[in-house]
């Protein structure tokens, strides 16, 4: 009887071996790396500098302006976005909910943006916004230049994150609606609720799971938004996000040192958004694996 | 539903006109860039939502640049691969943590959860360095791995998801018939689960087509460099002229793809988007 569970053992361990390793030497080591790194002054353009400074790195990420700044507009753009998908999200999921006859069609449309590459959505609307090629201002007869100033280059960014990302939490949301029992609402209904009633006090709170694990993802994924900065404003106007400074000071400036600083504050900003929603809001992600 | 009555109609006037506008919404701008793609070179400064005249210059100029059909041929290759390989390594461990009682099946699963929601940006410095030195900066390789291994987590939950929903008694009557475990699986178990394959097969290709971040880090010529860092990158075809309508063109192009996956596999994505969110 042991040797079979051993076998059993031994034979769950040699498929799941390639996975594992795959995710030790592509993750969990560059990361014990970049760790490694952020303590050495070390700039690819000089090498022969390359010596241990412990945690100076850090010092000099942390006192700088660029870091806390980059850390403000990240937040801002996430907070804004992930907090205007939530009611978008959730009203484009009823309007699904109940179009029966069109759910269809609504669902394949909203997939679009979610399936689109995001440099072609941020280049759409980079494009739509632009002053001499847009729709934007000819329609609303404004005369922006959009990107060319911080605020406006951050309503595109926060709506370009919108429009690519809601629906992904609308999805998510319809899911959820499809559980709520109907009877409850009829039950509901019947005691004369009123439909406004019926959503806040029956479906919003039987919702709450979903809404939570919904929101989790969409803010560590808000938290590391890169490709639409880039292609609308480089970062430039005070738009940096800490993705791009972690990217300018690694690739383009070859400070492995100074950007392995960066990346490990990057890494635990999300550790600690993660630990806010599991602990603060009580999301139980093991009590997925149950199911 | 009460849909005689006049609230009743109102109502459902209502949600029939929020479902216009969601769709508005949602093709807003692929209407837009399709419509940018198809204006004559002379007409990109319009600021008009339609072109005046319809034209394909843009598409030929872009099939003609050298540069679009190596990314394009990276692309398709590398999330090809990279697809393939995250799925068949995610089915192994996959089928292990449903099916086989081992220590450890929940810690790959939560390490796999950890990975799901890493900053990419944390790592590419290090791959940066590291690949460099193994000589797999600039290769095909060096963007496979990382795509593999970051899609590898949605691919385990995916088709563990799938896998509990499998009567395995069928591979237990099979096997008691003297079929081996991997006859079993191979001919009773993957028919069953090839629905959760396709699933997790599109959110990994989704995941490689779309990537920047790696691409921009882990390559610096054509040798590797995949659609969305050429377009990122496009210089048009003369120095003079802004490239905005081979943008728009080569956008087109590297859209259509994702829209007849959305078309034909809605279903599937949808199930794979809610699998582990949903069932608490």
């Amino acid at each position: 009887m042991t040797g079979r569970a051993d076998a059993e053992q031994r034979l769950a361990w040699l498929l799941c071996a390639p996975a594992v390793l795959a995710m030790l030497v592509v993750t969990a080591y560059p990361v014990g790396y970049a760790l490694w790194l952020s303590l050495f002054r070390y700039d690819l353009r000089f090498p022969g500098e390359r010596s241990f400074i412990g945690l100076d790195n850090y010092l000099t990420v942390l006192v700088a302006p660029a870091w806390w700044q980059a850390l403000g507009n990240t937040l801002l753009i996430t907070v804004s976005s992930v907090a205007v998908e939530l009611v978008l999200g959730l009203l484009f999921a009823l309007v699904m909910h109940r179009a029966l006859l069109g759910r269809r069609v609504i669902r394949t449309s909203l997939l679009v943006p979610y399936g689109i590459i995001t440099v072609v959505a941020a280049m759409s609307w980079r494009f739509a916004f632009d002053p001499t090629i847009g729709f934007v201002n000819a329609l609303s007869g404004l005369q922006g230049a959009w990107l060319a100033e911080r605020w406006s280059a951050f309503l595109v960014i926060i709506q370009t994150e919108i429009w690519k990302t809601t629906p992904f939490m609308a999805l998510l949301l319809l899911a959820g609606l499809t559980q709520v029992p109907g009877d409850l609402l009829r039950a509901a209904r019947v005691d004369g609720a009123n439909a406004l009633q019926r959503f806040f006090r029956v479906t919003l709170p039987l919702l709450r799971p979903v809404i939570m694990v919904a929101l989790l993802f969409r803010t560590l994924d808000a938290f590391r938004i890169f490709d639409t900065v880039f292609v609308q404003t480089r970062g430039a106007q005070g738009t940096e996000t800490v993705s791009i400074l972690g990217y300018n000071t690694l690739i383009t400036r070859l400070n492995l040192g100074l950007g392995s600083a960066v990346s490990v504050l990057i890494f635990l900003c999300v550790l600690a958004i993660a630990a806010l929603y599991i602990r603060g809001f009580g999301i139980s992600l093991s009590s997925r694996e149950r199911s | 539903m009460p849909g005689g009555t006049v609230s009743g109609r109102r109502e459902r006037l209502l949600w029939g006109m929020g479902s216009i506008l969601v769709v508005l919404y949602a093709l807003l701008p692929v209407a837009w860039i399709v419509s940018l793609s198809l204006k004559r070179s002379a007409d990109l400064d319009d600021r008009r939502f339609l072109p005046q005249a319809f034209s394909v210059e843009h598409y030929q100029a872009v099939f003609q640049d050298p540069l679009f059909s190596a990314a394009l041929w990276n692309s398709a290759g590398i999330a090809g691969i990279a697809t393939l390989a995250a799925v068949l390594l995610g089915m192994f461990a996959a089928y292990a943590i449903v099916r086989l009682v081992f220590p450890g099946r929940r810690l790959i699963l939560a390490a796999a959860l950890a990975i799901a929601m890493f900053p990419p940006v944390s790592i590419i410095g290090p791959l940066f360095n590291m690949w460099r030195t193994l000589g797999l900066y600039d290769t095909w390789a060096g963007l496979i791995l990382p795509y593999m291994t970051f899609t590898l987590p949605l691919a385990i939950w995916t088709l563990s998801a799938f896998f509990r929903e499998i009567p395995w008694d069928l591979d237990r009557a099979a096997r008691v018939d003297g079929a081996t475990p991997l006859q079993a699986f191979v001919h009773v178990i993957l028919p069953l689960v090839t629905p959760g394959v396709f699933t997790a097969a599109i959110l990994v290709f989704m995941f490689a087509w779309n990537d920047f971040l790696f691409v921009i880090s882990l390559t610096s010529t054509n040798e590797a460099r995949t659609v969305p860092a050429a377009i990122a990158f496009f210089t048009g075809s003369s120095q003079f002229q802004l490239p905005t309508g081979a943008i728009a063109a080569a956008s087109v192009v590297v859209t259509v793809p994702v829209i007849l996956v959305v078309l034909f596999f809605q279903r599937r994505i949808v199930a794979g988007l809610t699998a582990g969110a949903v069932k608490g």
